[in-house]
């Protein structure tokens, strides 16, 4: 994985001085909260419900164990003892002091981390398949285009007062892992014919009040051209993306009312301007960081294990996927225990996560957009001790891509924005699949939750998505269906008058039932949606 | 000649000026004045203005004032980027809520001068400018990148 | 009544209007009536509190103040889901009328 090097480290370390010094105007006075606001923003530090909240970055979401068990401490020394993993495969903390931030911030940068844009109006934390360097049908490893833009975007000159938040998402496969097509750029990076590297760009995308799907509006980028292309893009938007409506400020409102070939022709117009201009970094610096990405040198091994404990069993079929090398598979340490807070692991979780990535898996992990963790290359013969030690933790759920694997933002329990719990109902909801033994009756169902309309928990892309609304002073769920954030991606539709915390959750239960009984052959849950319609389930819930 | 200071800064409100020669001691004029008007020689910019209208009467000016309302609305970087890629080689002024930590950024974008509406304090300013010893793109500066040196022969 | 609440700069820690300063339990709470206004700019550029905003709150049978709102109300106690990190309150009833 990626290194720093003296260059990188500088960078890091003047940061951390920088927002060291930020802090210390505000807390002495000359900075007022409106002027020290977007400052601690763009270091990951907001003010919610409880306290002030880090953010950490995870670039690509691509971990070391040196990294982890650091963000273990922290979690202990700063925090209460534990961590939540996002949606955009970052870390966050929640009970933060202020006067802390610049040393927890010192502190990553010792283990060459930051929170360096993982909030406010920039460009944002990198994200990419969480699979990458480990998927069988990726082109090339996405991330040493994550990291080049990476570089790219961070303290960018002209891009930090943006007209609203940015995010990137690079994948290689024709699979979507990682929700390319719902971010503000997705890049998909290809081969043309004459087996050259080139890049996708889908801009436009995004889920909050206005979900959009991303058109296509470049096929082929030429590799060497891809920093300029993004410059451009980003450039038309830093000029004429809306600032007179924070509602309407994504770029999607912008290449929606522009219309994509007209804000595709002003881009191509500025990429012209700027290859001219010459702000490509030189190319040896691409080859310079995908060394760093070399793939670990595998070794053959058994491909069949001993399978007569049907829990292993169980979650080897649920949480394991296909390697790029035979002998290895990806193992997803689920953070979703029937019951428990979708995402959070607790440092000494994470301790037992680092030594695992350390002992099985070339001292690589990755986070997840579906808020667990993952041990990218992992040896089939070592399967076995891998579960043994997850189970003892708690961490061995097999549930992956299952009801129970929940992606729910932190809700009003945490969440200054919220209108509405979000956590609650994904406890309840898999600790009653869970119970019942229907999660795997019912198969691969994405299960989204978000506690208001900034949509943080991808309700939208849900197969099932649950937004949570403020209805006078009460929590109130909306229920929405046939949402995807894969490669086959749509967003989910309404299915009608919201409900109650225990009208939803029964109303869950009742898709589940309409579709167990619809369902074809094979058919997952969004499969037989998509055949039957709406009509059926609205039907069942509201006939 | 007489001026009407109606408009810009002046050479009084100038903080920080990282030029050489005399500031323009007169009022700017509009975008749309400077593109009608044959002889004005220093315009100032709003956040919703094209820098690009600029482009035929660089020659002509001497300094552009680009405003910032509000220290959020982040127009103004680009067009300074803009014009100095266009080989603008006049002052390039920021004026209006510019702060400490934009200053940077600002300078790094191709601003010379910066006239905030609030005086900023020395030791904090220096430190802001200062900040950068590293910086990874290109921009409207003449610095050499990270990556260039990494890859310097 | 009208109760003040926002966070201690420094901590970020939820606090509570008292009369005299800012308190940690939402039980000690005072009505700030007409002052609230004048105490928020006040406290606000003293830095004693930060985004600070007043809102509507009863006293209920046993003298415990609640907030109106149920963000607020969590605000007071604590995450629904963590009730090991709650606020310490002398309130034991709180996590019944929290939502």
């Amino acid at each position: 994985m990626y290194k720093y090097d003296q260059y990188d480290q500088a960078m890091v370390d003047a940061r951390v001085e920088e927002f060291r010094d930020q802090a210390r105007r505000r807390m002495e006075g000359s900075l007022s909260e409106d002027q020290f606001k977007p400052l601690r923003l763009m270091n990951g530090l907001y003010l919610q419900l409880h306290a002030y909240m880090l953010r950490v970055a995870v670039p690509y979401g691509t971990l070391n164990s040196r990294q982890l068990e650091a963000l273990a401490d922290i979690a202990e020394k700063y925090d209460r003892g534990y961590g939540h993993f996002t949606t955009r495969q970052n870390i966050q903390y929640n009970w933060i002091k202020l006067e802390d931030a610049a040393d927890i911030l010192a502190d990553l940068a010792k283990v060459e981390m930051h929170a360096i844009q993982t909030s406010g109006n920039c460009i944002r934390n990198i994200s990419a398949d969480h699979f990458a360097g480990a998927a069988s049908d990726e082109v090339t490893d996405p991330r040493p285009y994550a990291e080049l833009l990476r570089q790219w975007s961070s303290f960018h000159p002209e891009f930090t007062y943006l007209p609203r938040k940015f995010k990137f998402c690079v994948i290689a496969s024709e699979k979507d892992r990682a929700a390319m097509r719902l971010h503000d750029i997705g890049i998909r990076i290809v081969q043309n014919a004459a087996g050259e590297t080139g890049a996708q760009f889908y801009v436009g995308g995004g889920m909050g009040r206005t979900p959009m799907i991303a058109p296509l509006i470049r096929d082929f980028v030429p590799i060497d051209q891809l920093i300029t292309y993004a410059e451009a893009a980003l450039r038309v938007y830093n000029r004429y993306g809306r600032r007179d409506n924070k509602f309407k400020a994504r770029i999607k409102i912008l290449v929606h009312e522009l219309g994509a070939a007209e804000y595709t022709r002003q881009v191509e117009e500025e990429f012209a301007h700027l290859l001219s201009v010459g702000v490509e970094p030189p190319h040896e610096e691409l080859a310079r960081i995908a060394a760093h990405f070399v793939a670990p040198a595998f070794v053959d091994g058994p491909k069949t294990l001993d399978r007569s404990d049907p829990d292993f069993a169980l979650w080897v079929d649920r949480n394991t996927h296909r390697h790029k090398h035979d002998a290895y598979v990806s193992a997803v340490i689920s953070l979703k225990p029937a019951g428990g807070i979708p995402g959070d692991a607790t440092a000494q979780q994470m301790r037992v996560i680092a030594k695992l990535a350390r002992n099985y898996s070339f001292d690589e992990l990755r986070v997840m957009h579906t808020q667990n963790l993952l041990l990218p290359h992992v040896r089939i013969a070592d399967l076995p001790a891998i579960w043994a030690a997850l189970d003892a933790a708690g961490l061995a759920a097999p549930n992956m891509d299952t009801i129970e694997d929940i992606i729910a933002c932190p809700g009003l329990d945490y969440c200054s924005l919220a209108n509405a719990r979000s956590i609650p109902l994904a406890q309840r909801i898999s600790e009653r699949f869970a119970k019942s033994g229907r999660t795997e009756v019912v198969g691969e169902l994405k299960l989204k939750i978000s506690g208001c309309i900034n949509a943080c928990g991808h309700h939208h892309a849900g197969h099932i998505g649950i937004l949570g609304v403020d209805r006078k002073g009460t929590e109130n769920y909306q229920l929405s269906l046939g949402g995807s954030e894969a490669e086959d991606v749509s967003l989910a539709k309404i299915t009608g008058p919201g409900f109650d915390e225990d009208g939803v959750i029964a109303a869950v239960e009742k898709v589940t039932d309409i579709y167990l009984a619809a369902r074809a052959d094979g058919e997952r849950f969004l499969d037989t949606y998509r055949r039957i319609g709406m009509e059926p389930f609205k039907e069942a819930l509201y006939g | 000649m007489v001026e009407f200071r109606d408009l810009g800064t002046s050479p009084d409100e100038v903080q920080f000026r990282f030029r050489d020669d005399e500031p323009v001691d007169h009022g700017t004029v509009t975008v749309d004045s400077c593109c009608d008007q044959t002889n004005a020689t220093a315009v100032r910019i709003e956040p919703g203005d094209d820098a690009r209208l600029l482009l035929p009467f660089l020659d002509r000016l001497a300094l552009v004032e680009v405003n910032f309302p509000s220290f959020t609305d982040g127009r103004g970087y680009s067009a300074a980027r803009i014009l100095r890629e266009a080989g603008y080689t006049g002052e390039l002024r920021a004026v209006g809520d510019v702060l400490i930590d934009q200053l940077s950024h600002m300078r790094r974008c191709g601003f010379d001068s910066f006239a905030p509406d609030r005086r900023l304090d020395e030791d904090d300013a220096a430190r802001a400018f200062a900040t950068w010893e590293q910086v990874y793109q290109r921009a409207a500066d003449t610095r050499r990148t990270i990556a260039d040196k990494r890859h310097e022969a | 009544m009208k109760i003040l609440t926002g966070n201690d700069l420094r901590s970020g820690a939820v606090v509570w209007w008292n009369g005299i300063g800012w308190s940690l339990f939402v039980d000690d709470a005072v009505d700030a009536g007409e002052d609230a206004d004048e105490i928020l700019a006040r406290e606000t550029a003293a830095r004693r509190v930060n985004v600070a905003y007043a809102i509507d709150a009863s006293i209920d049978a046993a003298g415990h103040v609640r907030p109106a709102h149920i963000k607020d109300r969590v605000r007071a106690l604590g995450p629904t889901v963590r009730r090991d990190l709650a606020v310490p309150t002398a309130d034991k009833t709180g996590w019944d009328w929290v939502i």
